[in-house]
């Protein structure tokens, strides 16, 4: 299997903006798609519990939340995002060691930056992190 | 009467895939013993010998157990207990 993200830039911006709204601190969220269509549909921007520059944590009460919508529409969480914000876009051994959906594309964002953003997607098996090619298209359907 | 049990994809390997999962007990602690017991390895993925995990959410009904009682919450038939793995780094 090729490892790969296709997103729209829509999506991308959205993840974007809300990593530069929240710098110092880093941002996370979600995006949801169909079981299994390994498409990022539906952007969840969530809150860092821990307001932190250096760490975060969904909060438990939201995630219960969004986790049970998803369940509902019979989505996934195909995109798990958040940033960084001082370092580069690559997961830390923290985020490694939560890493707990081996479906999911972990997208970093980095703000360190002012004028550039970084943005890379990977996959974190079991402690493994494989870093993958990330397509952005203006619409899955023309795919 | 049981109190279900909801299961995360990345444990489901204990459960033959089952999505849920019924179970019995008079607080949180019991209820996972006795899912053990049928599902071996459950307790394990779920507390350490400092309570739960880190890494996993535990809710009853609409309520993080952390705000609760932890592992001495007390459940009862009806109720529904929701595992979700915690999403945080770093």
């Amino acid at each position: 299997m090729r490892l790969m993200l296709t997103i729209t830039q829509e999506i991308v911006d959205q993840i974007t903006a809300h990593a530069r709204a929240d710098h110092p601190d880093e941002a996370c969220g979600v995006v949801a798609g169909p079981i299994g269509s390994d498409r990022p549909e539906r952007f969840v921007p969530m809150e860092n519990a821990e307001r932190s520059p250096t760490f975060y944590r969904f909060d438990s009460l939201e995630q219960l939340k969004v986790w049970r919508e998803m369940d509902d529409r019979d989505e996934e969480p195909v995109v798990i995002y958040h940033s960084h914000t001082a370092t580069e876009a690559y997961p830390s051994r923290t985020d490694v060691s939560y890493a707990a959906e081996p479906n999911a594309h972990y997208v970093l964002v980095s703000t360190r930056e002012e004028n550039e953003t970084e943005f890379r997607s990977y996959r974190i098996v079991d402690g493994v992190i494989t870093e993958e090619e990330v397509r952005i298209v203006g619409t899955y359907e023309s795919v | 009467m049981a109190i279900e049990v909801r299961i995360p994809t990345i444990l489901r390997n204990l459960t033959d895939g089952a999505k849920a999962v019924e179970g019995k007990g008079a607080n949180l602690a019991e209820l996972i013993g006795d899912l053990d017991a049928r599902h071996p390895g459950l307790r394990d993925r779920l507390v350490d010998d400092k309570g739960l995990r880190r890494f996993v959410n535990v809710y009853l009904n609409d309520e993080d157990v952390r705000f609760l009682g932890g592992l001495d919450t007390e459940v009862s038939d009806g109720d529904t207990v929701t595992v979700l793995p915690a999403v945080a780094g770093g």
